[in-house]
């Protein structure tokens, strides 16, 4: 362990966390823990896993908790590690931490506004101060801006979102033009990504080309992503089938099938919206680190 | 050939012939999106300055670059001459590779070069020399202000900015990396 974190670093960390549990806690919310070691983890196409001796390290803990709420959980959240493999970067640690979140009956809009007033009430517990500066910019957590990604790309990429999704370039214009101008001065919900992207969240009935599905920004860092719940055990299983045979196509590792998770959504999944936040991120942000090695061990 | 992993900064690469070094390195990866490798870098002949992203599938081309170290041996009248202090091997280059830094050369002096494709691209002399001072306007005396200039020459007529209490036949430290003076070695 070459670069420790400074100890205020980790005090300000425990004192975050502290407020993040009170919050959830006094909005009703029942703390769990699920496996680290899982059988399979969620079939996507660009997240690897890190396998351990009887399964893989979780990626993330969205299908447990899911299949919780399947069992009747109506509020959860769990704070723990999880891992990915060949992410190394400034914003990136194989072994992170995810603060991951569902509340049933909860439209995904609703979801974004409960995030945006937990993270700003954690925040100020936690460092005593509003706004904050990160890196020389000041950002309010009270100042919340909702955009669809299609407004995003039009904006700052200067095509279309569904052009870009079909030409292959999102990816690219997302990291280059779009996030570096999302949450400059607070909050930005990136809203509504293209349905090919829509992950495990259900499609819009206002809009079917785009997904329930949004991100959430401060100053050009992602912080958290977000679906309104795929609770269609059928649809589920085509769009694993079909991340599973992307895999195959590339070369990459294969997964083996989510059995427990779809056996669970073919009971059936009451709506519900959940999210997962990225906690180094988060503090990251309140300890005003460039690298996330500034905020964990 | 190097794989996206492999980009740092620091690391030196070929693109369409060229050398470019990485200056500035970047891993992203947009939510549930592909890993992606933002890279700033210069074209080390040049100096020109590029972004480019890479794709975790893209493979990039490794420049045959050596880095060395040879001695100033002597001017054939037309190129500067170099050689390896151990093999005795030699290598000729052209005065506008050196530029000014041509005057700082002195006979023995290690240089460390950086060959790409067998073509010097990068010469560093010592960082500093020391040099006769053959002309310049007596020295004020008393006067050891730096921050006032004078012209003086050097013994391969090559002018150099001094302080006035200078004086001809002083030995002087020169910073090669900029040509400017540096400190008084010693008096005449």
């Amino acid at each position: 362990m070459s670069h420790l974190p400074t100890i205020d670093n980790l005090a300000l960390r425990s004192r975050f966390l502290h407020a993040v549990r009170d919050y959830f806690y006094r909005h009703g919310f029942l703390e769990v823990e699920t496996p680290v070691v899982i059988p399979a983890p969620a079939p996507e196409e660009y997240i690897e896993s890190i396998g351990a001796e009887t399964g893989f390290l979780r990626t993330s803990p969205e299908l447990a908790m899911k299949e919780l709420v399947c069992a009747g959980a109506e509020k959860i959240f769990q704070i723990g590690s999880a891992f990915r493999a060949e992410e190394r970067g400034r914003k990136h640690r194989e072994e992170f931490t995810i603060l991951e979140y569902y509340a049933v009956g909860w439209d995904y809009r609703e979801l974004a506004d409960f995030t945006a007033k937990m993270f700003a009430s954690a925040a100020i517990t936690a460092t005593g101060r509003a706004p904050l500066t990160y890196q020389g910019n000041t950002i309010d957590l009270s100042y919340v801006e909702y955009v669809t990604v299609d407004e995003a790309f039009q904006k700052y990429a200067g095509v279309s979102a569904f052009a870009a999704d079909a030409d292959g370039s999102f990816d690219e214009r997302m990291v280059t033009k779009v996030e570096p101008n999302l949450g400059r001065h607070g909050l930005t919900f990136l809203m509504d990504y293209p349905a090919a992207r829509a992950s495990l969240s259900r499609l819009s009935k206002r809009d079917p080309r785009v997904a329930e599905r949004w991100e959430i920004y401060a100053s050009g860092i992602e912080l958290g992503n977000a679906f309104g719940e795929l609770t269609d055990a059928n649809e589920q299983k085509q769009r694993f089938d079909a991340a599973l045979q992307f895999r195959a196509e590339q070369g990459m590792k294969p997964y083996p099938e989510a059995t427990d998770f779809l056996e669970a959504l073919r009971k059936g999944m009451p709506e519900c919206s959940g999210c997962a936040l990225g906690v180094d991120r988060l503090v990251m942000l309140l300890a005003d680190a460039y690298s996330i090695d500034e905020v964990r061990i | 050939m190097f794989s996206a992993s492999d980009l740092k900064k620091g690391l030196k690469i070929e693109i369409d012939g060229a050398p470019w070094v990485i200056t500035e390195f970047e891993f992203c990866k947009p939510g549930k999106g592909t890993a992606l490798y933002r890279c700033r870098m210069k074209n080390m002949i040049t100096g020109i300055g590029m972004e480019k992203t890479y794709r975790p599938t893209d493979k990039i081309d490794e420049p045959n670059i050596e880095e060395r170290e040879l001695d100033y041996s002597y001017f054939d009248g037309h190129n500067y001459v170099f050689s390896d202090a151990t093999t005795f091997e030699e290598v000729v280059v052209a005065p506008d590779k050196l530029g000014d830094r041509a005057y700082f050369l002195l006979e023995n002096s290690t240089c460390n070069f950086v060959i790409f494709n067998g073509e010097p691209i990068e010469i560093t002399l010592p960082t500093f020399i020391e040099k006769e001072i053959v002309e310049t306007e007596p020295g004020a005396r008393g006067n050891t202000a730096t921050n006032v200039m004078k012209p003086a020459k050097l013994d391969n007529g090559f002018e150099i900015q001094v302080p006035l209490f200078i004086n001809q036949g002083d030995i002087v430290k020169i910073d090669t990396r900029t040509g400017a003076y540096a400190e008084r070695v010693s008096k005449a």
